[in-house]
């Protein structure tokens, strides 16, 4: 199973029936391949749909159906549009139950930098910024290291997304949550040890008493 | 209502305007009125929009053709024009959350100072803006923007002005509807007065100004 097959199968197991879900470009995308069957998952896209379906068929495609990555989706039974305003209502009041969101950098304490690299990525923050600072969840899809080095970090060196700590973190090696603000190994991924995950962590990670296996059965 | 050809509706927009753009990525931008700036070679533009859009489309015509001084939006990501731009200090780009802009455009719009919103609290955002704690919770003062125009793309306008839009093309446009000396909107079918009911009006016929003819 390759590294993003593995984040997105681990965090389609964090839905829940009835959810609002709004999922970020890149990895997060995956998730909707794998939600388990018998639930029923509300995606929003932030540019004004509730409903978001699987990119559309070449010739049904519909040049004002489009999702924030700007591609051609389609918009499932019981779909709903709206402006700008309300589609940001929804996130920054608390109404997105889960967000799924890459990232650059996550901190021992949780914090995320995952909009911009000073002097080489400038693309803007776009919805990042309020879905972090409003969705009730924030669980983030990255891989472990990039370029051999940890993303995983002591304390973000790039700008941060927001001040407030995210829920989860899911890479190809492990699940990371934060409680009482601290980075804590929750699972490790088939075939890799605690050692293996502390070794690959830049931060300081405590060990969850219970740490188990992630289980990436599909439902 | 007053309708104008591209043409005529380019022709209102000064030198040195600030226009409002409706669209996300080129989805719900007026391109025949973006495509007669661009062929005036109107300049000076300050832009408020979500996002620059990409080389070739929407506001990325603007962008390509060095129509834009300063930018004010979410997202440049998408078109590496604007970020060369921005580097060579030819546009001068404001980057706002994406929802903090549509509430400071909706504050404009709607006779409020500004709005106190979390996002941003605790980074880059935050700085040199005022800060009011209420209830605990800390939130910064985003001040709201207007423009001299709206640019505006509709999927009906009746002869009357009141507005409908598509599926997500509808995004910032309402929205800056209310929040410019000047709203034109370039819709893609005119339909006679009474084919939108009144509870499927999404942006009522006073807030427009001028209707781009087919």
């Amino acid at each position: 199973m390759n590294p993003e097959t593995v984040i997105a199968r681990r965090i389609a197991q964090e839905l829940r029936d009835g959810m609002l879900v709004n999922l970020g470009i890149g990895i997060p995308t995956l998730v909707a391949n794998y939600v388990p069957a018998g639930i029923h998952v509300f995606f929003q896209s932030e540019n004004g749909l509730i409903g978001t379906g699987p990119v559309a068929e070449p010739a049904m495609r519909h040049r004002l159906l489009t999702d924030a990555g700007g591609r051609t989706v389609t918009a499932l039974p019981g779909a709903s549009t709206f402006d700008s305003a309300t589609s940001f209502g929804l996130i920054r009041g608390g109404h997105v139950d889960m967000t799924v969101l890459g990232g650059l950098e996550v901190d021992a304490a949780g914090r995320l930098a995952n909009w911009t690299i000073p002097g080489k990525m400038v693309p803007g923050m776009g919805g990042a910024m309020d879905l972090v600072a409003g969705a009730r969840r924030v669980v983030i899809a990255m891989q472990h290291t990039a370029k051999g080095r940890s993303k995983i970090v002591p304390t973000c060196t790039l700008p941060l997304t927001a001040a407030r700590p995210v829920d989860l973190v899911v890479t190809e090696l492990a699940v990371i949550g934060f409680p009482q603000g601290r980075a804590t190994l929750l699972e490790t991924a088939p075939g890799v040890s605690v050692t293996d995950v502390v070794a690959a962590t830049a931060a300081e990670l405590s060990v969850a008493a219970d740490v188990r296996p992630m289980d990436l059965a599909e439902r | 209502m007053i309708t104008v050809s591209p043409e005529q509706a380019a022709a209102l927009i000064p030198d040195g305007a600030s226009v409002m753009i409706g669209g996300f990525m080129g989805v719900g931008t007026p391109e025949r009125v973006v495509d007669e700036l661009v062929r005036r070679r109107t300049g000076s533009l300050t832009v408020i929009a979500n996002d620059t859009a990409l080389p070739g489309v929407g506001i990325g015509k603007l962008v390509h053709a060095g129509l834009v001084r300063r930018a004010i939006v979410s997202h440049i990501g998408l078109n590496p024009e604007t970020q060369q731009q921005m580097i060579a200090g030819k546009i001068d780009v404001e980057l706002v959350p994406q929802g903090t802009l549509v509430e400071r455009i909706r504050a404009g719009g709607y006779g409020l100072g500004g709005v106190l919103t979390g996002t941003g609290v605790g980074t880059v955002v935050e700085e040199g803006k005022p800060t009011l704690t209420i209830d605990g919770k800390r939130f910064l003062v985003e001040v709201a923007l207007r423009a001299d125009f709206a640019l505006l793309s509709a999927f009906l306008a009746d002869y009357l002005g009141n507005l409908t839009y598509a599926l997500t093309a509808r995004n910032f446009n309402p929205v800056m509807a209310t929040a410019a000396d000047t709203v034109i909107v370039d819709a893609d079918n005119i339909v006679p007065t009474g084919v939108i009911a009144p509870d499927h009006v999404m942006t009522p016929a006073p807030l427009v100004d001028y209707l781009v003819a087919h």
